[in-house]
């Protein structure tokens, strides 16, 4: 009873959305890169995503229980979080990666802070990055493109971070997923089409993706390798994890900022940390460790731009 | 005897240096990647807490209040001295791998802290049984600490791997891994006074 006398701030708009409904049709546009991602890469890929999901359920519903607190796996985020661990991991990892990943992003990555939407950092991404820490050996050997044996091959930007992408991949290859990499990021044309599901229903504005992209392929454009304006800026933006990672990872309600103008200036932060990682950093992929940095800023950005209280000022 | 044996045994568990107090982090971040040198640095922090706080119990009196620090400070970094000098004597090795964080001993939090907070105010023998109680408090969770840290960053205890197809993660023997653990003890510990208290 106590909850239906607690009054929202105003204006006391009703809109039939849910948290859950919004949650279940991100899932549903993550579907299309994750066909693509087992096309590509076979039944493999499949599994990992499958112990991804499976794990992430089922750690949320286990914390749950034991600190007492409704059993929330119906929203939808713990599967969401399980879908893109899985999608930032190679095909071909040992069948407890995944599973650990899931468990380190549920638990350290969001009940820990409390449960969903008190997290500060993606939950995802939290679960990625410990495992790239430490199991470095599997999370960087990637398999070739429809060749179920497991041949191992490097990702095209690992090639470049070397120095030996002697052959250029062409455009329509990393466009359309053929080549070395993480399950859910190397379809491009597979993740655009989840991408504007999203825009169509208004799930996501440009204000994060646009400027995201735009910012690592001005930057490495400006700065190529032959000289100022020399860089093969498409190239950035088709290889890596770039794409799923601005649709799909920095778009995070929870974890990215409130207002329009702190969204763009949390996208282009990510877009320079992005850029910077690549072309000078120590990794090949700097995209889960810029958004993860940008989320730790989001606090700092929503108390700068806050919007002004209507008549007051 | 009884109040001697409560002062020893709050420095454990109610008043833990490191997971209530949340003293001496630095070098417990810095050296618990291995038990060897959580248990190192633990006596050599448990020697020096002993020493200082009887030390000072008996010139609490002598010190004139305004400069007191500084006499501390001298009386503290006496004991480190000893301590450094003895684990270059007898365990180079140890020494090696705890480095800096030996003479650091002199700015340890907690010794000082214990100086400022009990010993300055208590009675020799107190403060001799509250020295005991928070070194070895401190040294338990080092202990507890770089166990953790050792066994699921290396796959070892003590050094000696313990299963042989166990994959060890990285993260945890590096200095975030370290951040890592001590945070989720330092909420487990809370969680457990929290529940004591309802």
């Amino acid at each position: 009873m106590k909850d239906r006398l607690i009054v929202s701030v105003s204006p006391h708009l009703h809109k039939d959305e849910s948290v859950s409904k919004i949650m279940w049709l991100v899932v549903a546009s993550l579907i299309p890169a994750g066909a693509a991602g087992v096309f590509i890469f076979g039944i493999s890929a499949l599994s990992v995503i499958i112990l991804g999901v499976v794990s992430a359920i089922a750690t949320e519903v286990i914390l749950q229980i034991l600190t007492k607190r409704k059993i929330t796996i119906l929203d939808g985020s713990a599967v969401i979080t399980g879908i893109l661990l899985a999608y930032n991991l190679p095909p071909q990892v040992p069948f407890w990666i995944p599973i650990i990943g899931a468990i380190f992003s549920i638990a350290i990555g969001k009940q820990v802070f409390g449960g969903l939407g008190q997290n500060i950092f993606n939950p995802a991404l939290v679960g990625r990055v410990f495992l790239m820490a430490s199991w470095p050996r599997y999370m960087t050997s990637f398999t070739q493109p429809f060749n179920y044996d497991a041949v191992t091959s490097a990702t095209p930007l690992a090639l470049l971070k070397k120095g030996k992408l002697f052959e250029n991949i062409s455009y329509l290859d990393l466009f359309l997923g053929k080549r070395g990499g993480c399950i859910g990021e190397v379809c491009i044309l597979a993740l655009l089409l989840g991408a504007i599901l999203l825009f169509i229903k208004g799930y996501i504005s440009w204000h994060i993706p646009i400027p995201y992209i735009l910012t690592v392929g001005v930057f490495a454009y400006i700065f190529g390798p032959k000289g100022l304006l020399s860089g093969d800026w498409l190239f950035h933006i088709l290889s890596g994890g770039l794409i799923l990672g601005a649709f799909f990872m920095a778009t995070d309600y929870v974890t990215s900022p409130l207002t329009r103008k702190g969204q763009v200036i949390f996208a282009v932060g990510c877009g320079i940390i992005t850029a910077i990682i690549r072309l000078w950093g120590g990794y090949p992929e700097g995209v889960s460790y810029a958004i993860l940095m940008m989320n730790a800023a989001t606090p700092i950005i929503d108390r700068y731009t806050k919007n002004r209280v209507y008549g007051a000022g | 005897m009884k109040k001697f044996f409560n002062e020893f045994l709050k420095g454990i568990i109610r008043e833990n240096p490191t997971f209530v107090l949340a003293l001496g982090l630095c070098p417990t971040l810095a050296v618990s990647v291995s038990v060897t040198n959580g248990i190192g640095m633990g006596i050599a922090a448990t020697f020096v807490l002993l020493g200082s706080n009887i030390i000072i119990a008996l010139i609490k009196n002598i010190v004139p209040a305004r400069i007191r620090i500084p006499c501390y400070i001298v009386v503290i970094a006496t004991f480190v001295t000893i301590a450094e000098m003895t684990m270059k004597a007898y365990s180079p090795a140890l020494n090696r791998a705890l480095g800096i964080y030996v003479p650091l001993i002199v700015v340890n939090c907690i010794v000082l802290g214990r100086a400022e907070a009990y010993a300055q105010k208590q009675s020799v023998l107190n403060s001799f049984f509250d020295g005991l109680g928070m070194g070895v408090g401190f040294t338990l969770a080092l202990i507890l600490i770089s166990a953790i840290r050792e066994f699921f960053g290396a796959g070892t205890i003590f050094g000696r791997a313990l299963f042989k197809s166990f994959e060890p993660a990285f993260v945890l023997g590096m200095p975030s891994g370290a951040l890592l653990v001590i945070g989720l003890l330092l909420g487990f510990f809370n969680l457990l006074k929290m529940r004591k208290e309802e």
